[in-house]
């Protein structure tokens, strides 16, 4: 049984339908890499999984147990078990970097307050952040405010990470210090959905790379098999544009 | 103008005196008191106000319309409804919660859209992580969007609180022994109109602008990005 599987997921905005039935599926301890176009609909994709943009159709099972969105409950189980990492970060600007990782696993998760910290001053020192834990987001670097960001959603210990195009925001002396981060989580054995336009590192890290083009998976396959040698024509048009130089 | 300057000695006695301290009290405490439940409670309508869902709608409806309505009705009228709706009820109740239970009224329907402004200056995206972290709707505002949207609200709530001082005066309308009513009585009394009330204006104008100078200080403060001013802590420790 896999361990995330989604299938016919569909999603609107209003009377657009930006996600028009998306399949694809994984097994624990993959990487899987979503790819394409901007609007294709990718941030959709991890949207619907945690429950921030509605479903409107299809579903999405872990472990086989589907996830019912129009139930509280079940959107919480949901939440318990996937954590999302946006590309602007999104850390609570009124916290300090200590707090913003501790809050969820203290106030949601009831975890002892010793523990969760000591949990997040592990994390923050794996991010290599160990010298922030007081200042507030506003004071840190981009970069930094990333890799904040992550471990606030490994705090949470996620059967399944969601990353959405995490290095974008970022200077490109800043990019290689969250693909490191990502990449040691990667070789930890993390589950992870990686949004990302960087092919270099997603035929480094990914298991398995799948393309959307207008809100559906056109293609999917091992990155070697997707980057050198697609089978769809809208595939190696994409492609073709971006691995060229 | 003689007369005035003959009466000066007078009016300025400590009787006098005291009992303009006095009701210049009753006006701040009355002011100070309704504006204070007022803005609690105005938090309390946002809060359903924002409530999701279909049963919610009745709630969210009632919500709108209050502020809606009483934002269009001059306070001297909800001052009157208040005091013949208190009377069929409740006949001892006296002038001053009346007056208080108006303030109130009235600041709800004022300040809850300066709260309402200020949450939503706060960006979604920041009550998209939290959600997505399973946070409840209540623990969001309290622990997520209010801190970030007081510099927002504080503003214009003092703002308003300290315009209202002025507009208390006219509970004197039904008889509150706040500070122009005790200005009229001593007018009746014989003293000069323009001595009386210059004295009045003046109380008025210490009784607002000290507070207007705190709402100043708060704003500043408030402006200055959180980052920073716990920096300038770490200096000054
Ligand atoms: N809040 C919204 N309201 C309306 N339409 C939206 C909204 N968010 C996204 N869309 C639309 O949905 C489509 C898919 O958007 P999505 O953000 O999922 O694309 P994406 O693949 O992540 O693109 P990018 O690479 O630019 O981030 C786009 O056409 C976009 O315009
Ligand atoms: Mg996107």
């Amino acid at each position: 049984m896999p361990h995330l599987a989604v299938n016919d997921l569909r999603a609107k905005y209003g009377a657009l339908e930006v996600l028009k039935g998306v399949s694809f599926s994984m097994e624990k301890g993959q990487v899987v890499a979503l790819v394409g176009p901007s609007g294709s609909g990718k941030s959709t994709v991890l949207r619907t999984l945690v429950g921030l943009t509605p479903v409107s159709g299809g579903s999405v099972t872990i472990h086989g147990d589907e996830i019912r969105y129009s139930n509280a409950a079940s959107v919480r189980r949901a939440r318990d078990q996937m954590a999302i990492v946006f590309q602007q970060y999104n850390l609570f600007q009124n916290m300090r970097i200590i707090d913003n990782v501790t809050v969820a696993p203290t106030k949601i998760k009831k975890r002892p307050k010793a523990e969760a910290r000591a949990d997040a001053e592990r994390l923050l020192a794996m991010v290599g952040l160990a010298d922030k834990l007081n200042a507030f987001p506003d004071q840190l670097s981009g970069g930094q405010q990333q890799r904040v960001a992550i471990a606030r959603a490994l705090a949470l210990h996620p059967e399944i990470l969601l990353l959405d195009e995490v290095t974008s925001a970022l200077d490109p002396e800043l990019v290689n210090e969250v693909l490191d981060t990502i990449r040691r989580l990667a070789t930890e054995g993390m589950t992870m959905i990686l949004v990302s336009h960087e092919m270099a590192f997603v035929r480094e890290v990914a298991d398995k790379v799948i393309f959307m083009d207008s809100g559906a998976v056109v293609e999917e396959g091992l990155p070697e098999q997707l980057f050198d040698a697609p089978k769809t024509d809208r595939a190696r048009e994409f492609f073709g544009k971006i691995l060229r130089h | 103008m003689e007369r005035i300057l003959e009466q000066i000695p007078r009016f300025f006695t400590t009787d006098n005196m005291a009992l303009l301290l006095q009701s210049a009290g009753l006006t701040l405490a009355m002011t100070l008191t309704g504006c204070l439940i007022g803005f609690g409670l105005a938090f309390v309508l946002v809060y359903l106000r924002q409530m999701p869902g279909l049963w919610a709608l009745p709630l969210r409806v009632v919500c709108i319309t209050y502020v809606e309505v009483f934002r269009r009705i001059p306070f001297i009228v909800v001052i009157y409804l208040v005091l013949f709706f208190i009377q069929t009820v409740a006949s001892d109740a006296s002038l001053f919660t009346i007056a208080v239970i108006s303030i109130c009224i009235y600041a709800i329907a004022y300040t809850a859209d300066i709260i309402r402004g200020g949450l939503e200056s706060v960006p979604v995206t920041q009550t998209e992580a939290a959600r997505a972290m399973n946070f409840g709707r209540l623990r969001t505002l309290v622990t997520v969007t209010l801190p970030q949207a007081w510099p927002v609200i504080l503003p214009p709530a003092i703002a308003f609180a300290v315009s209202f001082i002025k507009d208390t005066a006219l509970v004197s309308q039904i008889g509150v022994f706040e500070l122009t009513f005790r200005g009229k009585e001593l007018n009746n009394q014989g003293y000069s109109g323009i001595l009386v009330f210059g004295t009045i204006a003046m109380c008025y104008f210490l009784m607002s602008f000290p507070l207007s100078m705190l709402g100043q200080y708060l704003e500043k403060r408030l402006a200055t990005p959180r980052g920073e001013r716990s920096a300038r802590k770490i200096r000054r420790a």
